[in-house]
């Protein structure tokens, strides 16, 4: 199983670059990229796809990221984070 | 071994990720591209592209690049012309090509650059990011020369210094006039921004001052939050006049530091005009600017509507809703190196979405935002009703002073993509 998930890192690491983010997913690095203070280093993206969720429907306290959810569908929301989670794999 | 929770997500993205993987970039898909402009747009544009593989030159006229974002912080007092100053060569990265000239003519059929150093730059596509040009022919009395008796200080730099100085002279009880054109330009909050933070620099070293806000336009961008803003923090200090009462300046006299407005003259003791705008000159040599002076292109590809092979992304385009914003320029380039990957790779490129975000200050610890959502429809994009929009009036300080804390975050990370090495 390690050696089946080092190859699984290993692909998608060198692939990224190349890799097609889905639509807005490349507008989160202006605020979230690296040397912010607002990184997502460290997250997965359940966890980046279940806060974007409760920022949309207002569950999650914001001040900003609710106006920005509330323009994404929760499939866009779901393929937006695992692009990010895995692009941060290349890093 | 067994995995965690997280082990496991991270595999099977990985996996579903593979498994839809596109082909390597070969050889022949690689594409030649010349970007002119090392601004938010052309930085992040040429450092995006080199990242799909493609081979990118970057030509840039300065050694360096000097941010609007953050400009007006210096004429608040509180930040250093260093703190806006990023280094061509921090934009070097394997497949960028750094040349720092000036694109002086585009033959967009023999598909090539002539630089005024004499070289001859020829490309698959071509991508302006020239930004603005300020209109020395748009208000009579305001010409290059009058910018030194009248600072503009809408391109950072050494006229930023000019203003931040004169309003450091300025005697205690003076008036500063600002002088904002009419939509569309750059940063449409910029003027606002600017407003608030002299006044925090004059409320605590010259209080008796004023700021006289004579403006081509009945309403401006965040007004409700400005005004609230200025209210709490400056009150009495900032006069706002829209045309409807005579705040139109319809000529000045740099000489005599006096702007014509509709209704009366008014002598200010320091005048920063922000002339009208157009797409930088370049624009306009090849042949992507139409009689607006701004250039339509695809919401899609950043393609002009003019021109093919040439993209046009950053504060010159006009692709549809986006605002002129640094924001807007970082998240179009990236979505154009996206779509121009496509587009060598023979793919069609996906219709895209892009989100801006503009934050202000109103003091150092105080900000807040306009937000929005874009996706396209027709080859040109259209806000999404339902996202975006203001910050809440009547926030506490600590919101405002947590925006002003992310503000300052969100010009570390822009300024690292896009400059930063």
């Amino acid at each position: 199983m390690r050696r089946v998930l080092a190859i699984l890192l290993c692909i998608s690491a060198t692939a990224s670059l190349a890799q097609q983010a889905p639509p807005g997913a490349t507008t989160c690095s202006g605020c979230h990229g690296a040397g912010s203070t607002l990184s997502l280093d460290g997250l997965t993206a359940a966890e980046i796809e279940t806060a974007m969720a409760a920022f949309r429907d207002g569950s999650r306290p914001a001040t900003l990221m609710g106006r920005l959810a509330a323009g994404f569908t929760p499939d866009e929301i779901a393929a937006i984070a695992a692009w990010i989670a895995t692009e941060r794999s290349v890093e | 071994m067994t995995l965690d929770r997280r082990q496991l997500i991270v595999a099977a993205t990985g996996a579903a990720l593979a498994a839809a993987l596109p082909k390597a970039l070969g050889a022949q898909d690689r594409g030649r591209v010349v970007v002119v402009g090392g601004g938010y747009g052309g930085a992040t544009a040429a450092r995006a592209l080199a990242g799909f593989g493609h081979d990118v030159t970057l030509v840039e006229r300065n050694a360096n690049y000097v941010s609007c974002p953050g400009s007006n912080a210096v004429l608040g007092g509180f930040a250093d012309m260093s703190a806006l100053t990023f280094p061509l060569s921090g934009v070097a990265r394997p497949g960028v090509r750094l040349v720092q000239d000036a694109a002086i003519d585009i033959d967009p059929v023999g598909r090539t650059v002539v630089l005024a150093g004499g070289e001859l730059l020829g490309w698959d596509r071509l991508v302006l990011s020239p930004g603005v040009d300020l209109r020395f022919d748009a208000l009579p009395g305001y010409d290059e020369a009058a910018t030194e008796a009248m600072p503009h200080a809408w391109k950072a730099g050494p006229q930023t210094a000019l203003l931040r100085a004169q309003i450091e002279a300025m005697d205690a009880g003076g008036l500063v006039v600002i002088a904002p054109p009419a939509n569309p330009y750059r940063c449409p909050p910029g003027p606002y921004e600017r407003a608030s933070l002299i006044a925090h620099y004059l409320s605590q070293n010259k209080p008796a001052s004023r700021i006289l806000i004579l403006d081509a336009k009945e309403a401006f961008s965040k007004q409700p939050l400005f005004m609230e803003a200025w209210d709490r923090l400056y009150p009495g200090m900032i006069e706002f006049r829209p045309p409807s009462f005579g705040g139109r300046v319809v000529s000045v006299d740099p000489a005599a530091r006096t702007l014509q407005t509709d209704f009366d003259e008014v002598k200010a003791d320091v005048a920063n005009v922000i002339p009208p705008q157009r797409a930088g000159h370049i624009a306009t040599v090849a042949g992507v600017a139409d009689e607006t002076g701004w250039c339509p292109v695809s919401g899609v590809t950043f393609e002009s509507d003019l021109v093919s092979g040439i993209h046009v992304i950053g504060d010159a385009c006009a692709p549809g809703a986006m605002p002129k914003s640094a924001f807007s320029a970082n998240a179009q380039a990236k979505v154009l190196a996206q779509a121009l990957d496509a587009l060598f790779r023979g793919e069609t490129p996906q219709s895209p979405k892009l989100a801006n975000t503009c934050y202000s200050l109103a003091a150092p610890d105080y900000g807040f935002t306009v937000a929005g959502v874009y996706d396209e429809h027709d080859g040109k994009l259209s806000e999404i009703a339902e996202a975006g929009g203001l910050s809440p009036l009547g926030a506490s300080s600590d919101v405002r002073a947590l925006e002003a804390e992310y503000a300052r975050s969100w010009y570390g990370a822009i300024t690292r993509e896009a400059f930063a090495g």
